[in-house]
């Protein structure tokens, strides 16, 4: 995968020397390359003034980071209470099945990653699934069904 | 008269605020017809974007641009029924819109003066029809002081929350309140800290004024991380300046320049209304130097979180805002004296903030004829999981859980039977059918073993199964333990991996007494509060629900049909008529189909137990036990 360095460091530049914002920080690299690169980990390193171990260590602290390259889309099923008391964990198991991916896991063709998070706040409309940042309420395995097809046809097309 | 354009030009003093709100309201006719759209994240995943836009086109289209208004507001909290739509001035309430509604909702109950009968709210127990947005029962018998304004202001617009007096409370605690008096005020009201713990608001608030530094912070915490609570994105995202007011207001109270909001990164809309709102109150000299010309200073920033649930402890949010992973510390100094980079701190939730310009306002007096001796003013909650009228309510605190669920939420659906109220998060408990008549507020909920958390209320019926929902917390904290303490590393990781043996039917006899044995261990010994309180959901389900517990472990049965290993299902074969739906819903192909009109066979021997057959057969002809 290729990664643009001078994208990078374009991120980087207004946050030099700000060492409390390193996590909003890793948050625009991964929202920009999909995951952490190891050189953009470096590369902040430097500009915050920080030790390299620091900047992994809060990468693989918080779940919101990945240091694995994901799929193009991201499909996040929620395990909150309030979806998991109506049917949440098992979507999760279908997704699961369906793609042949476990959470945190992307499929080798790098179509889908998918993430079990923990209460998306949509809890009155559960259970939630979000793919790509659209949310779907109420889902059940046949509406999961027809919104993963309208995805994987997308994909052949492309 | 002010001038025509105010955007973009400092407000120097409380006589030019007071200049400004009136030119707002002066502007604006009360009797225009305003459509009025929740556009909240729960509206939005049922569609209320694609509503907005319809309607803003169908507005143009049947030629009364200029005659009707449209506002696209934040959470109303009837999530249930989204997308929601209020036509002001009358008020009049339509529920569940799709965009195929809005040619008839404007020729008929705009162009013309028609009610639209079929998209209005039945209540459930008459089938009567409800036409206006305040006779509904859901709203009726809720209090909404915090939450009331979402419905009223576009979140995104500083002028509709000045419109409605915003930021005048702000201009009367500098210009006519010294520190100690606004402390006094908080301490009168009663308040207490709305993340949780309920610690008197005005006590912190006191040390940290006290606390040795010339550098203080304030911080608000919206990483609500409890699943099943949204109160916190609802009111960031509905009504950020009220929050920010709350932040200044106790900023200049504590002697702090300088704050911190720490919002979780999955909440993508809060932070993005909060961040506009910070930029419109600069522009406005609201927050900055001088702000409205009292010599005050105070400027914020956004942390967004990492989504760790963890980093909702105070320790573990400034560790985090920091730039370091989010790992608690003891509390022997408390962080009023020394908490981020050392510094006296002072963090409230989001809705302790909200709730300070209210008080401020309206006086503590007012604040404390709402709730209960012990716990003053509202709460919200959010009301989810196995209940009718889903979403987010505010209500005085004292009110009872009955009345909530049942006057409120409108009971449980499908004629099922009500098991448990599950309050308080994973540090909570679940509530059973005897305790439903406990006035709501911190100590009740302590004394039944719960607590109040952030305000999830998780409603469950008889499907849901005791033993899963203590697996599940469990499990939820085993992977949200920071690992700095033995004790609820190792101590949670035990006890997930005995009741995930119970619900596998692995359980033995003595394992009730060692996951008791264990809970003392972690709430003994652990370090922040995610260990101390983490074994409530256990103790709770084991007080009220120890048969449950006793019938997967002796008969190595699931009463409510949820634990996979111990349930099975089959075919009623009454009941089948070989439709097929469940043969193509198989994931396993373990069920054949015979001929038409003959039931269908279901090979346990290939059966995954994923339930597909039963969701996609509509004539309940799936068995399962």
């Amino acid at each position: 995968m290729n990664i643009d360095l001078a994208k990078i460091d374009s991120i980087i530049e207004p946050y030099k020397g700000r060492q409390g914002l390193l996590i909003s920080l890793l948050q625009d690299i991964q929202a920009e390359c999909n995951y952490l690169p190891e050189e953009a980990l470096v590369e902040v390193s430097q500009a915050l003034e920080l030790p390299l171990s620091q900047v992994f260590s809060v990468a693989t602290f918080f779940k919101a980071f990945s240091l694995e390259p994901r799929g193009r889309h991201l499909i996040m099923v929620c395990l909150g209470t309030a979806c998991h008391v109506r049917g949440g964990e098992r979507l999760a198991q279908k997704l699961e099945r369906d793609l042949g991916i476990k959470p945190g896991e992307t499929t080798q063709d790098f179509e889908f990653t998918l993430e079990a998070v923990n209460c998306l706040g949509c809890c009155a409309l559960g259970p939630v699934v979000v793919i790509d940042g659209k949310y779907e309420s109420k889902v059940d395995s046949a509406k999961l069904d027809s919104i993963l097809k309208r995805y994987q046809s997308e994909a052949n097309k492309g | 008269m002010m001038p025509e354009k105010v955007l973009g030009k400092r407000i120097n003093s409380p006589s030019e605020l007071e200049a400004l709100e009136q030119s707002i309201v002066a502007k604006r006719d009360p009797d225009k017809p305003c459509v009025v759209l929740c556009a909240g994240t729960g509206c939005r995943a049922a569609g209320a974007e694609e509503v907005v836009d319809a309607f803003r086109e169908e507005i143009k289209q049947q030629g009364l641009g200029d005659k009707v208004e449209v506002k696209s507001t934040g959470c109303h909290g009837f999530c249930e029924r989204g997308p929601l739509v209020v036509l002001r001035p009358k008020k009049i309430f339509y529920q569940q819109i799709t965009k195929e509604d809005i040619p008839e909702i404007v020729s008929e109950s705009l162009v013309n003066d028609n009610i639209v009968e079929r998209l209005l709210y039945a209540d459930p127990a008459t089938g009567e029809k409800i036409v206006y947005e305040d006779d509904v029962p859901f709203y009726k018998k809720q209090t909404r002081i915090l939450l009331g304004a979402n419905g009223e202001i576009d979140p995104t617009e500083i002028d509709d929350y000045i419109a409605i007096g915003g930021y005048s409370t702000l201009a009367k605690a500098l210009f006519q309140m010294s520190p100690e008096e606004i402390i006094e005020e908080v301490k009168q009201s009663g308040l207490r800290g709305r993340g949780g713990a309920g610690f008197p608001t005005y006590r912190k608030w006191e040390s940290c004024r006290h606390a040795r530094g010339a550098i203080k912070y304030v911080i608000c915490n919206a990483d609500e991380g409890d699943p099943g609570a949204y109160q916190d994105r609802s009111l960031l995202e509905g009504n950020p300046h009220s929050v920010l007011e709350g932040m200044i207001i106790g900023a200049y109270a504590i002697g702090s320049h300088e704050g911190y909001i720490y919002v979780r990164n999955e909440y993508p809309l809060a932070v993005r209304h909060i961040g506009i709102a910070i930029e419109q109150a600069i522009e406005y000299g609201l927050l900055g130097e001088n702000i409205l010309g009292s010599g005050f200073d105070f400027g914020v920033s956004i942390n967004r979180g990492g989504g760790a649930f963890v980093c909702g402890e105070s320790t573990a949010l400034m560790a985090s805002l920091e730039g370091k992973i989010g790992e608690p510390r003891a509390k022997y100094i408390h962080t009023v004296e020394k908490g981020l980079w050392d510094r006296p701190s002072n963090l409230n939730n989001v809705k302790t903030w909200a709730s300070v310009p209210l008080i401020i306002n309206k006086g503590a007096k007012w604040y404390s004829q709402m709730g209960t001796e012990g716990t003053k003013g509202t709460m919200i909650f959010s009301l989810v999981g196995k209940v009718n009228n889903t979403g987010l309510i505010e209500v005085p605190m004292g009110t009872t859980l009955r009345e909530i669920i049942y006057d409120i939420g409108g009971g449980i659906p499908g004629g099922k039977k009500f098991k448990a109220v599950q309050t308080g998060g994973p540090s909570g408990g679940c509530i059973p059918e005897e305790l439903l008549h406990l006035p709501v507020d911190f100590d009740e909920l302590t004394k039944a073993g719960s607590m109040m958390g952030s305000g999830g209320m998780i409603v469950m019926d008889e499907d849901t199964c005791m033993v899963d929902i203590a697996r599940y917390f469990l499990t939820f904290l085993e992977e949200e333990s920071c690992g700095k303490c033995v004790p609820c590393r190792e101590g949670i990781k035990r006890m997930g991996q005995i009741l995930t043996g119970i619900t596998q039917g692995k359980g033995k006899e003595g394992d009730i007494e060692i996951l008791e044995d264990l809970a003392g261990v972690l709430r003994d010994g652990s370090l922040c509060t995610l260990g101390t309180t983490a074994a409530n959901p256990i103790l709770t389900t084991i007080r009220h629900f120890r048969d449950e517990y006793e019938a997967h472990i002796k008969e190595k049965r699931c009463p409510a049909a949820v634990c996979q290993e111990l349930i099975q299902y089959s075919i009623i074969e009454e009941k089948c008529p070989g439709c097929g739906l469940c043969v193509k819903a198989c994931p396993t192909q373990a069920i054949t189909l015979v001929a038409k009109k003959q039931p269908v066979i279901l090979d346990q021997s290939k059966c995954i137990k994923c339930g597909a057959c039963y969701d996609v057969c509509k004539l309940g002809a799936v068995a399962k036990r």
